[in-house]
């Protein structure tokens, strides 16, 4: 199945937000090796030249490093992980909170509703 | 540098009919180029004369340095928008003319290919359905490893699914050293395989910029500026 793009972004940068979510998530674990290239790019029925672009900002960021020959792994750093899903959550809540200032509501009254939401 | 794919000043003529007029191009390696534009903007014309099925009224196209001919058959690999297959042929008997054809074609890839979906080397193409026949005819081109692929329409006939997996052959079995060419009106099915675009329009070229650029200088889709180019 086809990775789900927006038509308007580059596309680089959503495989990059994927692959960092598959991360997060633990679909890949840490120290575990990701598949090649070639294979992501069938499986997102994207272009590898876009792919590997993809994977080459997530080892300069450095949720990824690659051994020469055997191939790219998940970083052990577990300090970067925390980061990142930090960094992952902050982007949630500032698109969150946009949607709820166009709603016109105020923080004090988006976090009196947070509270009063019953749990399901 | 030498350019995979290059022309110069290219114009090709019918009558008083500019087919094509003052083409630039090049082409590196190593790309998924789509060629779009509407019906009658020149897309067959300069695929054909990429192919030496016709020759440019002025100006030059090279191919790897060369003008089209018997050399540089031998490098690209072309799917034409109608089948110049026999009907009658049976799948293995198409497997044995193109290994007499071509020195790089790779037979076990295509049976490979064809195994995966189910056709068997023992069926004849005229009692194939179209998409299925689309299928063998793209199996057999992307079984080369030629340097330039020109696929003319290779997604045109075929379901939604056949389509996914006619773009991941196109993807699985193109290297680094080749290019595949392709031309198409169905943009937002192929748009996220493509490198590069390049819209013709009234046999010119109306640019030939990077698919990651349009999009993050214009925020829009190739479907959607091909949309706005090309309002009627």
């Amino acid at each position: 199945m086809a990775w789900n793009l927006d038509a308007d972004r580059p596309i680089y940068l959503q495989l990059m937000e994927k692959i960092r979510t598959d991360i997060i998530s633990g679909v890949y674990q840490p120290g575990d090796k990701v598949p090649t290239v070639r294979e992501l790019a069938a499986e997102a029925s994207v272009n590898p030249n876009t792919m590997q672009k993809a994977l080459t900002e997530l080892e300069r960021i450095g949720l990824l490093y690659s051994q020469r020959t055997s191939g790219r792994f998940v970083t052990e750093d577990e300090e970067m992980m925390k980061d990142t899903r930090e960094s992952i959550a902050m982007e949630q809540i500032q698109s969150f909170l946009k949607g709820m200032k166009q709603l016109g509501f105020e923080k004090e009254e988006i976090l009196d509703m947070i509270r009063d939401m019953k749990e399901d | 540098m030498e350019y995979l794919l290059e022309s110069n000043h290219l114009c090709k003529k019918f009558g008083s009919l500019m087919a094509l007029q003052d083409i630039n191009l090049r082409i590196t390696r190593g790309k998924i180029i789509g060629l779009l534009g509407p019906n009658g903007s020149g897309k067959s014309t300069l695929i054909k004369i990429i192919n030496g099925l016709m020759t440019p009224s002025s100006g030059e196209l090279t191919v790897n340095g060369r003008t089209p001919g018997v050399e540089t058959k031998k490098i690209v690999s072309y799917l034409p928008e109608r089948t110049y297959l026999n009907e009658w042929m049976k799948v293995y008997e198409l497997l044995d003319y193109f290994e007499d054809f071509y020195e790089d074609f790779r037979r076990e890839r295509a049976e490979q290919m064809l195994s995966n979906l189910r056709i068997s080397i023992d069926d004849k193409l005229k009692n194939m359905s179209k998409g299925t026949k689309e299928k063998v005819q793209l199996i057999l081109v992307m079984s080369r490893d030629a340097d330039l692929y020109v696929l003319d329409e290779p997604i045109g006939g075929v379901d939604p699914a056949a389509r996914d997996y006619i773009l991941k052959t196109i993807i699985g079995n193109y290297n680094e050293n080749a290019t595949v060419l392709l031309s198409t009106h169905l943009i937002s099915d192929i748009e996220n395989i493509l490198d590069e675009v390049i819209f013709l329009q009234y046999g010119q070229i109306r640019f030939h910029r990077s698919v990651d650029e349009i999009r993050s200088q214009e925020g829009k889709s190739i479907d959607q500026l091909f949309r706005e180019v090309y309002r009627c």
